[in-house]
């Protein structure tokens, strides 16, 4: 108080609490006082320590086969969570397989999320008949259950983790290009993209350096919950025998593994299938919490 | 409004034709030739080239794809060569045993997601929101092939209560179908009542704070009557868009529910289709499942437009 005696307007005052309030309202500072998101991210931390130093924490090669120990309860011999039907270590599967599934859900969410950019900015702007044609094969192809139209361009495409990434990504692609034509939809006729038009920009100027930043927020929402939902699709895709195949080890591959022996080894399919768990709903969690922070609106 | 509808069924004419032509290629770009996969592996290579012939495959793909649209129109989905029957057929008999697991989770999830989110939101911030919204968020979290291995798993193997395989039948006793269906059911009734309660919540609580619904309790009408008359008629149009979406996803989960407990409908026989290379017969189910879907958001969109007179549907705009 007393360091302000000179400030009798309180212009310096005002200006303090005008600096704290933004640094209070900035986005990171919002999401870090939303406890779900920040569990989430914490979740999120958890997993990308396991994809980087897999080949740190494994106490096994998850490739080894040991035919002596297979069935291994978790806990017993040495094996945390115990072992498979071949007897490789399934901690370090697990720790492995993080990468794979992690890697395909972020790869199919790349994809998808710039190839529906690009569509969806082109269509949002250009308009008519381009509009048209673009939105109508993207209903098209949202008329297609989501697993169903991975499912069968990994027929056509073969197993491999690339392929994956690619099967998934472009099922990912019309959620984005809609999302993302609806906000250029919006954002192009805001005054300061008129302005911005009559002062001379270009096109691409245009879009890039002022629509798209402007229409980035439910962008970043969908990407989010969109890593969710590929890690599921991968693990349904490898479910089905038709994703990651052995003996890479992905989560799906190994809880597809885990299915047949359901009776003699239940924790193969328990454990893989918890981690996916675990990690859908950070993610989950995480796009929730940006979601209300970048759209007050959309508040739960 | 039946101006708004019957501009709305003309949007779904290029979505059909669309879906069509992306089946079409999809289907024939899948490897393998279909003819050998009929024959099987000691098949000599004149009746592998005999039968390539009969099919029509060896026509031009522009050939395939024009008598294809003229089967269609006249409601022929080819024959299956694994089956040796009419497509059509094997849909209609497997249809029935996909829509009753379908609907069945999808009025379970209804019936308990509803309920839920509308006490969350009038109980806000008490023990129950907060329990019912964190099982909500690990609902629609779960990939439910695990959670159909884990319900074998405690219900079948560990408890011995429950059938984990296979349709029961009528002929043995109602409780031997009732009891084939709880597991699948429950399975696939999961993530519609967890995604249910969660935006019954949300839209109610932007309802419940609204003026108009505060005016109403001012005005002294009774708790039950705001709530549920008033405040719930107003919270329905997301809803009602979640539900279609949901029924629509039944579809994709029957798929890998299905799968799991060998359950023969739709899901099944799609997943055998591709696994045997069936080309007509993947052609088929896919297409009839896709249409299925354009229908289903048809209808959910009527319905949208009957209970929210507002909403604009002329093509344009819609963020």
């Amino acid at each position: 108080m007393d360091g302000n005696a000179n400030d009798i307007l309180g212009v310096t005052a005002q200006a303090e609490i005008i600096k704290k309030e933004r640094k209070a309202n900035n986005a990171w500072n919002k999401l870090k006082r939303n406890r779900t998101a920040m569990f989430g991210l914490i979740i999120i931390c958890i997993m990308v320590f396991m994809v980087i130093f897999a080949d740190v924490i494994s106490p096994y090669d998850p490739n080894v086969i040991d035919l002596g120990n297979t069935y291994v309860k978790p806990g017993n011999m040495g094996h945390v969570f115990g072992t498979d039907e071949f007897g490789r270590d399934l901690l370090s599967r697990i720790l492995y397989g993080s990468r794979i599934s992690i890697l395909v859900a972020v790869g199919a969410t790349l994809v998808g999320g710039i190839i529906g950019l690009f569509l969806g900015l082109i269509s949002g702007y250009a308009g008519g008949i381009t509009d048209s044609i673009i939105m109508r094969v993207m209903d098209g192809m949202m008329a297609f259950p989501f697993v169903l139209l991975s499912i069968l361009l990994m027929t056509i495409l073969g197993s491999g983790v690339f392929n994956v990434i690619l099967a998934i990504g472009i099922s990912n692609v019309p959620i984005f290009a809609r999302i993302v034509r609806g906000q250029v939809l919006v954002v192009k006729n805001e005054e300061y993209c008129n302005a911005v038009k009559i002062l001379g920009a270009s096109h691409t100027r245009l879009l890039f350096s002022h629509i798209l930043p402007n229409s980035i927020s439910p962008i970043i929402v969908q990407a989010t919950l969109n890593v969710a939902g590929s890690i599921i699709s991968e693990a349904a895709l490898s479910f089905l025998g038709l994703g990651i195949s052995q003996p890479t080890a992905s989560w799906g591959n190994i809880l597809r593994g885990g299915k047949d022996y359901l009776v003699t080894a239940p924790h193969i399919a328990t454990i893989s299938g918890f981690f996916i768990l675990i990690t859908v709903l950070g993610f989950n969690l995480l796009g929730d919490g940006i979601r209300d922070v970048l759209d007050p609106k959309m508040k739960k | 409004m039946l101006k708004t509808i019957l501009n709305r069924l003309l949007q779904i004419i290029p979505t059909i034709l669309v879906v069509v032509s992306i089946t079409f290629v999809i289907t024939r770009m899948i490897p393998g030739n279909p003819a050998a996969t009929v024959l099987g592996p000691q098949a000599s290579v004149e009746d592998v080239e005999k039968l390539t012939e009969e099919l029509g495959l060896n026509d031009s793909l522009w050939d395939q794809y024009i008598r294809y649209l003229g089967n269609l129109f006249k409601g022929d989905f080819g024959t299956s060569y694994s089956y040796n029957m009419p497509v059509m057929n094997l849909i209609f008999s497997r249809l029935p045993n996909t829509l009753i697991i379908a609907f069945t989770s999808i009025v379970l999830a209804v019936l308990i997601g509803i309920p839920i989110g509308i006490v969350s939101a009038v109980k806000q911030y008490t023990a129950f929101d907060y329990i019912s919204m964190v099982l909500a968020l690990i609902g629609v979290s779960m990939p439910i092939f695990w959670l159909g291995l884990m319900l074998v798993l405690l219900f079948s193997v560990n408890l011995g209560w429950l059938p984990s395989l296979g349709m029961g039948s009528i002929e043995i006793g109602l409780w031997d179908v009732i009891s084939h269906m709880v597991l699948p059911v429950g399975c696939l009734a999961t993530i519609p009542t967890a995604t249910f309660a969660r935006i019954t919540r949300s839209s109610m609580l932007e309802v419940i704070n609204a003026e108009y619904i505060k005016s109403l309790r001012a005005g002294g009408l009774k708790e039950r009557s705001v709530i549920y008359r008033h405040a719930l008629k107003n919270a329905l149009p997301p809803i009602v868009t979640v539900l279609g979406m949901q029924l629509a996803s039944s579809f994709t989960g029957a798929i890998l529910t299905e799968t799991i407990f060998s359950w023969p409908g739709m899901g099944t026989l799609i997943v055998g289709a591709i696994e045997n290379r069936d080309y007509m017969l993947i052609q088929g189910t896919v297409l009839f499942t896709a249409l299925a879907f354009v229908f289903i958001n048809l209808i959910v969109d009527i319905v949208y437009m009957m209970i929210n007179p507002k909403v604009n549907y002329s093509g344009k705009g819609g963020a």
